[in-house]
């Protein structure tokens, strides 16, 4: 059990280029499940890699539980690591992968057994599993062994590197599901990294966004679904990805779709004393409310993909070259083809500035 | 599908064109030595033993020599050569390439150039005709290629493997007889059976820097060879004999090899 902190931690690989990790500033508190989230060359597999003493820092310090490790070998750090590809030793038996680092802390041999047979226990792994070589076994029970590995450990820290994303889509989101329950019932602080944003809204009690080695927002799920502080985070985070657009000012509002699409007071006020001519307008799929009438925004279904509870209609807008996607019920979406009206809640809209990305206060 | 047929033609002609010698020398091993050496060769024979207890009446020093001087270079070979394939993988030391080069550079110059100097050498050291000559001179001449092999095994074995080795708290040791050595052990058995191989029927070394207390079996085999009269079926037989050990090992080791030498080929 133990808090981790982040400190300018920097990471170079090559001289010339951008840092990996750029300065990152984060504070993990004590038994929270902390998902580092972004796409590839983000860098949050090279932040979990220097909390782990796989990668050694370029500036800024690492610490767990108020202790400076950024010298410190992995093995004294009282970790425990989940990689991607799991590295089970093929030469040793499930029971021996997992008692393995026990083995090398010198516990004796019928306490190594009783941790190694609770931790199958709590991972559902059978016992006459446990005298199996890993090539014998599913990619699922590879991946619970690759977890019981770290459990054994009893560490102050769990760190996992995407760890699903060898499984099948459906294991996937049961594993999903099982390992952040395991994680509360442990109550053992967890960095987990993933590219899969999914599972970091699901799994984790906060999430650290990334972008290009920086840290752009690390916040709850809900906050960071509702109050993304940039373009990046806004259109990252949500699935289908929240439309965004570049659309010129109006007088109260933006012009879109051959109409002024009216924006909150405060958001027109923070564009116009930034000297803006045009913003990034987003809007996530839920908000496109069809309705019938006019004055809202209208333009032609182009394709409809039934998701069987609801149905993504992807739409392009009058006189826009973009599409949207809209969310709506799935009995009854209008069909591809038919001209169609929405109507959006100026509370509902981001607003982001065009040139540094940042959120227009709303 | 009719070029599938047609490449198994091929396939069965070009093998049957390797393995004719062979089966020509096994079977001229059992001809007595009047009927090895007629044309057109003969098919029906009436087969004997006669050459084959000849051979085994006066081989013995020799096949103790080469299993000597086999076992021991190739112990020595993969003693040495697992931790310098090491020292050039896992954990590279400094300018490792130059080191990968030199090892490599040893086998550029022919060893029949460098025979005068080894015998000199020999020769001041007390070594000429001894067993510890063939049993240095095959370590090195195994050495370089040992290592080649046993690094690119090494290198296959998958970083996060090693990585979680090092989380566990296993340190160089730990991490070499635990992690590394069982993941390639298919390519050091690969390794140790090239080395025997080439040990063992290696003539040049064994004809120029020994005589009688370190000879091998490939010089038997030349002494097989009289100066005149009937010898073939003789040295048939003696040349099955010798290479009986080899096709042992490398039957044994054959799933070994095919895994070893095609690491890397699949992942």
């Amino acid at each position: 059990m133990a808090d981790v902190t982040y400190i300018q931690a920097t990471r170079v690989y090559a001289k010339d280029a951008p840092p990996a990790v750029d300065a990152l500033d984060l504070d993990i508190k004590d038994g929270e499940f902390m998902v580092l989230v972004g796409p590839s060359g983000s860098g949050k597999t090279t932040a979990l890699r220097m909390l782990a003493g796989l990668e050694p820092l370029d500036g800024g310090r690492v610490e767990i539980g108020d202790k400076d490790v950024t010298f410190v070998p992995p093995k004294d750090r009282d970790i425990a690591m989940v990689f991607q590809n799991y590295a089970l030793y093929p030469s040793k038996t499930v029971a021996e992968n997992m008692a393995f680092a026990l083995k090398m802390q010198h516990v004796p041999k019928d306490e190594r057994d009783r941790r190694v047979r609770e931790a199958a226990r709590l991972l559902n792994l059978d016992d006459n599993l446990l005298n199996r070589k890993p090539k014998a076994l599913s990619g699922g029970q590879r991946q619970r062994v690759a977890m019981g590995r770290a459990i054994v450990r009893e560490p102050r820290v769990f760190l996992m590197d995407e760890p699903l994303s060898n499984l099948d889509a459906k294991l996937r989101v049961q594993t999903r599901s099982q390992i952040a329950e395991l994680q509360r019932r442990l109550g053992i602080t967890t960095v987990y990294v993933t590219h899969d944003q999914v599972e970091a809204m699901t799994m984790g009690n906060r999430v650290a966004v990334l972008a290009g080695g920086k840290l752009q927002q690390c916040d709850t799920p809900r906050q960071l679904y509702d109050n993304p502080v940039n373009q990046f985070v806004a259109g990252f985070i949500g699935s289908p990805a929240m439309n965004l657009q570049t659309v010129p000012l109006a007088d109260g509002g933006v012009r879109l779709a051959g109409i002024v699409l009216p924006l909150p007071n405060a958001v027109t006020t923070a564009a116009s004393r930034a000297g803006l001519s045009e913003l990034v307008l987003g809007i996530r799929p839920e908000h496109m409310h069809l309705a019938d009438g006019t004055g809202g925004l209208t333009g032609e279904v182009v394709l409809v993909e039934d998701l069987g509870a609801d149905a993504l209609l992807h739409v392009r807008l009058a006189g826009e070259s973009n599409q949207v996607v809209a969310r709506a019920e799935g009995r009854t979406p209008p069909a591809p083809g038919q001209q169609v009206t929405f109507h959006v809640r100026p509370e509902d809209t981001f607003a982001f500035n065009p040139e540094t990305g940042a959120r227009l206060a709303g | 599908m009719s070029g599938t047929i047609g490449w198994g033609v091929v396939a069965w002609v070009v093998g049957i064109a390797f393995f004719l010698p062979v089966l020509w020398m096994v079977l001229t091993a059992f001809k007595p030595e009047s009927a090895a050496e007629t044309w057109p060769p003969k098919f029906t024979f009436s087969p004997t033993l006669a050459e084959f207890r000849l051979v085994f009446s006066g081989w013995g020093p020799y096949v103790t020599h080469s299993a000597i001087a086999t076992v021991a270079s190739t112990v020595l070979v993969l003693m040495l050569g697992v931790p310098a394939a090491y020292a050039l993988s896992v954990h590279p030391i400094k300018r490792w390439q130059d080191g990968l080069f030199f090892f490599i550079s040893t086998k550029m110059l022919p060893i029949v150039a460098a025979i005068g100097p080894l015998y000199v050498i020999a020769l001041k050291a007390h070594l000429l005709d001894s067993i510890w000559v063939l049993i240095i001179l095959y370590t090195a001449m195994n050495l370089p290629l040992a290592i080649w092999m046993i690094r690119s095994f090494m290198l296959e074995v998958p970083g996060e493997m090693l990585e979680a080795a090092e989380l566990d708290g296993a340190g160089r040791t730990r991490e070499m007889t635990e992690v590394i050595l069982p993941v390639i052990s298919p390519g050091l058995i690969s390794t140790a059976l090239i080395c025997v191989i080439f040990a063992w029927n290696e003539l040049f070394l064994a004809l120029n820097l020994t005589v009688t207390n370190a000879a091998t079996l490939p010089m038997f085999l030349i002494s097989s060879v009289p100066q005149e009269g009937l010898y073939i079926a003789h040295l048939s037989a003696a040349a099955t004999l010798a290479s009986v050990p080899v096709i042992i090992v490398g039957w044994i080791a054959q799933r070994s090899l095919v895994r070893g030498l095609s690491m890397g080929a699949i992942k």
